[in-house]
């Protein structure tokens, strides 16, 4: 392999990840006038962040005056258990709303409220209405708003590109290697900053909401140059995915239809929330129907109703109420909306939701009602960043959207990821841009280390035989949803480990067929490794923390414990390639945050606590 | 669960045939699912693409006995139990492998479209406007660039007049720009004289295979191209503006003394597949 006959592009950044995170990192490198390129394993405007539907979270006060960045902040803390990296929360709270109307200026058009302002609906765990939103087809016009925008930017696009591994130069960023994928060629990017925007890694699971893209693939490339991964046993399943047909099981139902007032029921027709509401949120959550009600209806100081409870809570709600016997007939809960609200507004609210269960399952969601059980949606943790610049532990290596850990904490709250996805896509961009300008030269990487990701590539196609790609990723997934699910035990992960290490040497002599032209059969296999990288570290770190929090739950060891809140969970690699894992303890917040996360709702809306906070 | 049979379009750009395939199909399974099954059990190369599975992303589009189509939305049980399924790549594009295309040429035409230009905000430094007013927009802003309408248009499609009309999906992209009240471009001018809108005929074919519904033709295209006639051919208005210099538009445009085509090229590319690859 000769490295000059490969084909090199440069740029001063690149970005790899087209969703929202990414493409709000590229607007903003170029505006910093940085020369910026973007690759994306999949065309433009296709990328996870198109499934987004319930809306951006960003305290407006468009619908609801009392609300802003402290209660958003407040909401986000608590919804994390307090896990989060409290600067990030502040910073996504705080910027969320100029985020938003930029992407107005830009050309989005958010639905409406009578006097001519961004709506904004009710999700769960936030105190307020504060989801800009358009619809349930949210995330369609977000991306479709900044790739509108961003293509006058002088911005270029390497569409259908997939990045094989990172480049270095004395422990700095030097570029990445790729593949186009309709050739099979190769190519190298040569730049001076990377910004990972690649999102999670839920095709490791089998029920995921999740597209082929979300393989891991900017997680295991950024541990492989040693970065280090933060809070990866925080997985979120989302209550509501669909549970038939078979070929959509886990294809995602918005969390806007129990937003726009739909219950949860059982086979016994009871509306089993009620009997789910934890201590910690029992103050602010109705307990009768008559009070969630009075709350849909808008009925001021009524509480919220149960079904708005945060992700994990209500995902555990129904996993135990099937298990009790009480599921529906295909094996989840019933989603009602019928019964509430009336055909035309069902169908104006919530359009994508009413097209996909008539066109996929045959149900009409205006008659009857849905059954959804809990799928693997989104990745909490990440690649740990710099909560101001979001650069990693590797010098010229940032990451921002899902693929970053730190904002979310132990879960996420509904919402906060597509403003997660435009206020740390832009910061991102900003930090690269910083990064760059202190460079007093630029960084090189070697050709041999070029060629070594290369041929690994090539070899999974020449060899003699090996096994199906397919069928390895379908095990993967099996494990991963029996050992590394929405509940878990000591015994299980071990064991969970234990049959990853046995995949990993069968996945080294795996095989793909054919030649390296559009090839999703090679493609797959090269998917395989990455998957692998990231499953391992979800087991490991889930083995390691020793509690229940957010949408981390060990049935050995119930409930939060004090003691765990001062860690977080790292890994990295070691020097002989072993997957290290370790706590870290985290650092103290700025009293008022912590005053401000800690606050009774009532005295922080008096000003009696956090009135001394900073506004930037 | 049930023995299917299904014809599969095999090649590249140059050649290729259809390749006879079967396997089993169960209870809800769609046309993409039975692709996914090939793949993984008898023909793992077959080239789809294909990302969301639910309708949303509008990658997965090809022909299905012989109607544009997305796989992920095509249920088995819409077929006559014993019908051959013909699966083939969209005809309106080259072909780069099975069934995908090269749908680069669409991402070149959306460049083209200047970007959207807010009005000045309000005293408030707020931008408002109304929701009966968005309705339509919002309409056509469900489109997922699935190119269906691109590949069923008969301008594009028959008469291969790519490089004289943009195509249903951009004049639909023009059409909640134009249409939006807070856009401050005036769009009409290149309608007539870039985009082509005067050779669509309205066959409403691409209403027809929209699978978000949009009412492309009547609510999109026919709008548009009224707004061009009375801009260019209604003879008082014309008359108005040679003798008095009144100006009939729906739109105030800012930069009217521009000529046609001065608009700045933006830097940067989008390389598609069959981009600028260094071959």
């Amino acid at each position: 392999m000769n490295v000059t006959e490969i084909q090199t592009i440069e740029h001063d950044v690149l970005v790899i990840g087209a969703g929202g995170a990414g493409l709000r990192a590229a607007i903003e490198c170029s505006a910093q006038g940085l020369d910026t390129g973007v690759i994306s394993k999949s065309l433009l405007g296709k990328a996870h962040t198109v499934m987004a539907e319930g809306g951006m979270a960003a305290a407006l006060g468009n619908v609801n005056p009392n609300d802003n960045w402290k209660v958003h902040f407040r909401d986000t803390m608590r919804g994390g258990k307090f896990l989060n990296v409290w600067r990030m929360a502040e910073l996504h709270a705080k910027q969320a709303p100029s985020r938003v109307n930029e992407l107005e200026e830009w050309g989005a058009v958010f639905d409406r409220t009578k006097d001519g302002l961004i709506n904004q609906r009710n999700f769960g765990g936030h105190r307020y209405p504060r989801l800009a939103h358009v619809g349930d087809r949210t995330g369609l016009e977000l991306i479709r708003s900044l790739q509108d925008h961003g293509v006058h930017q002088g911005i270029d696009f390497h569409m259908e590109c997939t990045c094989l591994g990172l480049l270095l130069d004395g422990g700095r960023i030097a570029g990445a290697c790729a593949y186009w994928r309709d050739t099979g060629r190769f190519v190298v990017f040569r730049a001076q900053a990377v910004i990972m925007a690649t999102g999670g890694a839920g095709r490791a699971w089998r029920v995921t909401s999740n597209s082929w893209e979300y393989t891991g693939d900017g997680l295991a490339m950024a541990y492989d140059v040693g970065a280090e991964l933060m809070d990866v046993e925080f997985t979120q399943f989302h209550p509501t995915g669909m549970v038939w047909p078979p070929s959509v099981r886990g294809t995602l139902v918005t969390e806007g239809v129990r937003g726009e007032g739909g219950i949860l029921l059982n086979s016994e027709g009871k509306r089993f929330m009620f009997n789910y509401i934890p201590e910690r949120f029992a103050a602010e959550t109705a307990d009768t129907e008559a009070e969630a009600l009075e709350w849909l209806n808008g009925k001021e100081g009524a509480r919220r109703p149960p079904e708005l409870l945060t992700r994990d809570v209500v995902a555990r709600a129904i996993k135990a109420e099937v298990e009790a016997g009480r599921g529906s007939p295909k094996g989840g809960a019933f989603l009602d909306i019928a019964s509430r609200r009336d055909p035309d507004f069902i169908k104006r609210k919530l359009p994508s939701m009413y097209h996909q269960f008539k066109e996929l399952a045959e149900v009409d969601i205006t008659k009857e009602p849905m059954q959804v059980g809990p799928t693997l949606h989104y990745f909490m943790g990440g690649i740990r960043v710099d909560a101001e610049t979001q650069m990693t532990t590797v010098p010229g290596l940032f990451a921002c959207g899902e693929c970053a850990a730190g904002l979310h904490g132990a879960n996420r709250l509904g919402g906060n990821s597509l403003s997660d996805l435009i206020v740390f896509g832009k910061l991102a961009g900003t930090g690269a841009a910083q990064y760059i300008r202190g460079l007093t030269q630029s960084p090189k990487a070697d050709a041999a280390q070029i060629e070594g990701i290369f041929r690994a590539a090539t070899s999974l196609l020449n060899r003699e035989s090996g096994e199906n790609p397919y069928l390895l990723h379908e095990e993967l997934q099996e494990l991963m949803g029996r050992h590394v699910g929405i509940v878990r035990t000591g015994k299980e992960l071990e064991e969970g480990i234990e049959k990853l290490t046995q995949l990993k040497e069968r996945v080294a002599n795996v095989k793909a067929h054919g030649a390296s032209q559009y090839n999703p059969g090679w493609h797959e296999a090269l998917s395989l490794g990455p998957m692998l990288i990231v499953s391992e570290a979800v087991a490991r770190a889930a083995h390691l923390r020793e509690e229940s929090r957010g949408a981390h739950t060990r049935i050995d060891f119930e409930g939060e414990q004090d003691e765990w809140l001062k860690y977080n969970v790292v890994i990295k690699r070691g020097a002989g390639g072993e997957l290290l894992v370790d706590k870290v303890e985290r650092s103290a917040p700025p009293q008022y945050l912590a005053d401000i996360a800690r606050a009774k709702i009532e005295d922080l809306e008096a000003g009696k606590v956090g009135a001394d906070a900073p506004e930037d | 669960m049930a023995k299917r049979t299904f014809k599969i379009w095999r090649g590249n750009e140059t050649d290729g045939n259809f390749e006879s395939y079967s396997t089993d199909v169960s209870e809800g399974m769609v046309v993409l699912d039975v692709l996914h099954q090939l793949q993984a059990e008898q023909t793992p190369d077959l080239a789809i693409r294909w990302n969301c599975k639910a309708g949303k992303c509008g990658s997965c589009s090809m022909e299905i006995n012989g109607r544009p189509r997305l796989a992920c939305m095509t249920r088995m049980n819409s077929f006559e139990p014993d019908t051959t399924v013909t699966v083939q790549p969209l005809k309106t594009f080259p072909v780069i492998k099975d069934l995908v295309c090269d749908v680069s040429w669409n991402y070149e035409q959306n460049k083209r479209i200047p970007p959207f230009k807010p009005k000045p905000k309000g005293k408030d430094g707020r931008l408002r406007m109304y929701q009966e007013d968005v309705d339509r927009v919002q309409e056509f802003r469900k489109c997922i660039e699935c190119f269906l309408c691109q590949d069923v248009c008969h301008v594009l499609r028959d008469r291969g007049a790519k490089d004289r009309f943009i195509g249903p999906r951009f004049m639909i992209r023009v059409a909640g720009l134009e249409m939006n009240p807070l856009d401050d471009d005036d769009r009409v001018p290149e309608l007539k004289h870039e985009y082509g809108s005067g050779l669509c005929n309205i066959t409403r074919c691409c209403t027809e295979v929209c699978p978000e519904h949009i009412g492309i033709t009547d609510n999109g295209i026919i709008p548009l191209k009224e707004r061009v006639v009375d801009r260019y051919y209604d003879p008082l208005a014309m008359i108005g503006r040679k003798l008095m210099g009144i100006k009939v538009r729906t739109k105030p445009r800012s930069s009217e003394t521009e000529p046609r085509g001065s608009r700045p090229q933006p830097r940067g590319s989008a390389t598609g597949p069959r981009g600028s690859r260094g071959e």
